[in-house]
């Protein structure tokens, strides 16, 4: 007989959890005290919204469950961003949270919160754990829902005075649960119909998502455009899925896409987008293409299928076993002219790229940048105009993206780093965030000194919120409204706090210079790039 | 135009309020919700009335098969419905119009649940549109209370929700 507690990091270790994200309070203490003596390694985050973004990034670069553990009530709460974060960009994570004992629920007693209730629209799905004997399962079945399918966060919460109970526990080698069967090959007759439309489009696209990184599907997909020569696009969340630099890839479509995207997706006569939700930053008007294009909708949640843009031809299935299927039934289609219409599109696609006085062009710095990550490099953006700086002008081999692309969560890269770093040590690892998403989490500066992690964070500083400073000025008439960051503290100085090397960046001259010391330094490093406030996006 | 859904659902707490809530923050409106266990104790079965199109309805489907404790969803068209719906109605009988509330209850097939020196509590089973009907004629008669169910449907024939995909 163990304790659930005992039980539930035996669970962990089970589903070889090597490292969790957490926050320790009282009504989680019985499984803290469980967690000390076991393998797996705890990292303190500084606030409980950053244990989720950080096993958000674990997630997406292990390609397993991050795992969360925080405190009843304001520690719940807390974790709520982190988990519809997660959720929006179906990313896999076990969320643990300590709950009042099972006689006070329902009295709001001190720390006490309905954090299933609260979580729902944000979960994949939820448990209360009123019964101790049921915890083995509901682990399993856990991190089977979270992982399967289309990858979501899910959550546990378990009261202390459950914790305390003794158990017999054997953890099961399987789960059955009566509604939860995801489809995950596709069905041949409609690969088949797919097959045959690819190879009867003259401009076919595909257009992939961040399912196809779920999945780990980029080479079955790279190969599938190779093989049937069919021009790729990406949503941002899909971006790093395949090489920036292949000559089949336009880059990222949306409002903020690059115009050779956008025109392809405009003019093509097949649209096979690849676990992609259609959302409406990545497509602005679903009701022109669909008019325009067959659309081809491969995604593993049926409910994403006709849901934002009407499919001709919907196939559910996991985007690699789809692909791979497809692979198998397919050829060369007649796309060469209009590879060259797409070839002059690139070459007319236009940044600007002139040299600033006193400050740097954010593209040219991120051209620079990129030029010197290591191939496999991880970069996590931020949310605002340095997403988008970052999202047009990274180029990747196989590195990866991360970025909160659903949510646009601000705060979401420093910790998302946190986790991706845990989750591959060897890999260099780079943030790039503005001064205004910095500001929301540079709590976790303690964070990657704690872990001693070799985390490079750019900060793009132009004293603005630079995102919602375009729109006053694009559609509010330049009424220039809460967007100041006047009270910020000297990022360097910051930095030096913490015992982190900094420098401050403000001469274009001396881009390559900088990036270089930066990532040869040991350790974490601070960069403050001086952007001028009037940078656009694009 | 009027959508009527047959959930099955895992019976445990819960549940409503997480198709409750779906319902709520999709935006999708619920014209009627009835739920009850089946003949397999560890389900129930929920007759969902939504308002909406079919794309709503296809939406609503789609969502709610993504709920884990949703077994089996079914979406049954309009002229393959047995429904049903239970109202109770109270109306103000003084002695003289008995007999008239009598013979409506007569015509329309409902029963006489209690009955006070001042009152009459009416019950009918019936589709939505004679309990709407009903209603309709009682009102002359000063009504008290109502209470209704909401539509409870299973599908014309054999077929059976158990024999749909999930």
């Amino acid at each position: 007989m163990i304790t659930v507690a005992q039980g539930m990091v035996e669970a962990l270790v089970h589903e070889g959890v090597s490292v969790v994200f957490g926050y320790p309070g009282a009504a989680i203490c019985p499984f803290y005290d469980s967690l000390a003596g076991s393998p797996i390694h705890h990292v303190l985050v500084r606030q409980e919204q950053n244990a989720g973004h950080a096993a958000s990034g674990y997630a997406r670069v292990s390609g397993r469950p991050g795992v969360v553990v925080v405190t009843s009530g304001p520690g719940a709460t807390n974790l709520i961003t982190g988990l519809a974060t997660a959720y929006m960009d179906s990313i896999p994570i076990v969320a643990i949270t300590g709950q009042v004992s099972r006689d006070q629920i329902g009295r709001d007693v001190f720390q006490e919160a309905d954090i299933t209730g609260a979580a729902e629209p944000f979960t994949k799905y939820s448990w209360l754990v009123k019964d101790p004997t049921q915890i083995p399962r509901i682990m399993k079945e856990a991190f089977y829902i979270a992982s399967s399918g289309r990858p979501g966060p899910v959550l546990i919460d378990i009261p202390i005075d459950v914790q305390k109970e003794m158990i017999e526990f054997n953890y099961p080698d399987t789960v059955n649960i009566r509604g939860y069967k995801p489809t995950v090959s596709g069905n041949p007759p409609q690969i088949r119909r797919v097959a045959d439309a690819v190879m009867e489009s003259y401009r076919p696209l595909i257009c992939l998502g961040g399912g196809v990184l779920a999945a780990g599907a980029g080479g079955q997909v790279l190969s599938l455009a190779e093989q049937c020569q069919v021009p790729m696009v990406s949503t941002m969340m899909g971006l790093s899925a395949v090489p920036s630099g292949h000559p089949l890839f336009y880059g990222m479509l949306g409002m903020h896409g690059n115009s050779a995207a956008n025109f392809a997706v405009h003019n093509a006569d097949l649209l096979v987008i690849i676990g992609a939700r259609a959302g409406d930053r990545a497509m602005t008007s679903p009701g022109v293409v669909e008019k325009r294009a067959r659309v081809v909708h491969i995604d593993v949640d049926p409910a994403e299928i006709g849901k934002n843009v009407g499919a001709a031809i919907p196939l559910v299935g996991d985007a690699k076993n789809v692909v791979t299927q497809l692979l198998g039934c397919t050829g060369r289609c007649e796309s060469a002219e209009w590879i060259r219409l797409l070839e002059e599109k690139r070459q007319a696609v236009r940044y600007d790229l002139s040299p600033r006085q006193g400050s740097v062009n954010p593209r040219v710095f991120v051209r620079g940048l990129s030029q010197q990550l290591s191939p496999d490099a991880v970069v996590a953006a931020d949310v605002g105009q340095n997403q988008i700086w970052a999202a047009n002008h990274l180029s990747f081999q196989n590195g990866r993206f991360l970025t909160s692309g659903g949510m646009g969560t601000m705060g979401y890269s420093v910790p998302a780093a946190v986790g991706a770093k845990l989750a591959a040590p060897g890999r260099q690892t780079v943030v790039i965030c503005g001064d205004g998403s910095f500001q929301m989490q540079m709590n976790e500066l303690a964070t990657i000194c704690q872990e001693g992690l070799d985390v490079k964070i750019v900060v793009m500083k132009n004293g603005r919120l630079g995102m919602v400073r375009e729109l006053q000025q694009n559609q509010y008439g330049g009424t220039l409204s809460g967007i100041f960051l006047d009270g910020s503290p000297d990022f360097l100085k910051l930095a030096a706090a913490y015992g982190i090397p900094c420098a401050r960046l403000s001469d274009e001259m001396d881009i390559p210079l900088a990036v270089s010391e930066m990532l040869q330094s040991e350790g974490p490093y601070l960069l403050e790039c001086v952007v001028d406030p009037d940078e656009s996006s694009i | 135009m009027k959508q009527t859904i047959s959930i099955l659902v895992a019976n445990q707490a819960g549940v409503l309020s997480r198709i409750s809530g779906l319902f709520a923050r999709r935006g999708y409106n619920i014209e009627s919700l009835a739920v009850g266990v089946t003949e397999d104790k560890t389900l129930s079965r929920m007759t969902i009335v939504v308002e909406g199109n079919s794309y709503v309805a296809e939406q609503v489907e789609k969502q709610l098969n993504k709920l884990i404790d949703v077994i089996k969803v079914r979406r049954i068209p309009q002229g393959e419905l047995v429904c049903r719906e239970l109202l109770m109605i109270k109306v103000a009988a003084r002695q003289g119009e008995r007999p008239d509330i009598v013979n409506i209850c007569d015509i329309m097939g409902a029963k006489i649940a209690d009955i006070t020196l001042g009152t009459m509590t009416i019950e009918l089973s019936d589709t939505p549109e004679r309990v709407e009907l009903i209603i309709e004629m009682l009102k002359p008669f000063s009504i008290r209370e109502i209470v209704r169910t909401g539509t409870v449907a299973l599908q014309k024939g054999t077929d059976t929700i158990g024999n749909g995909k999930k």
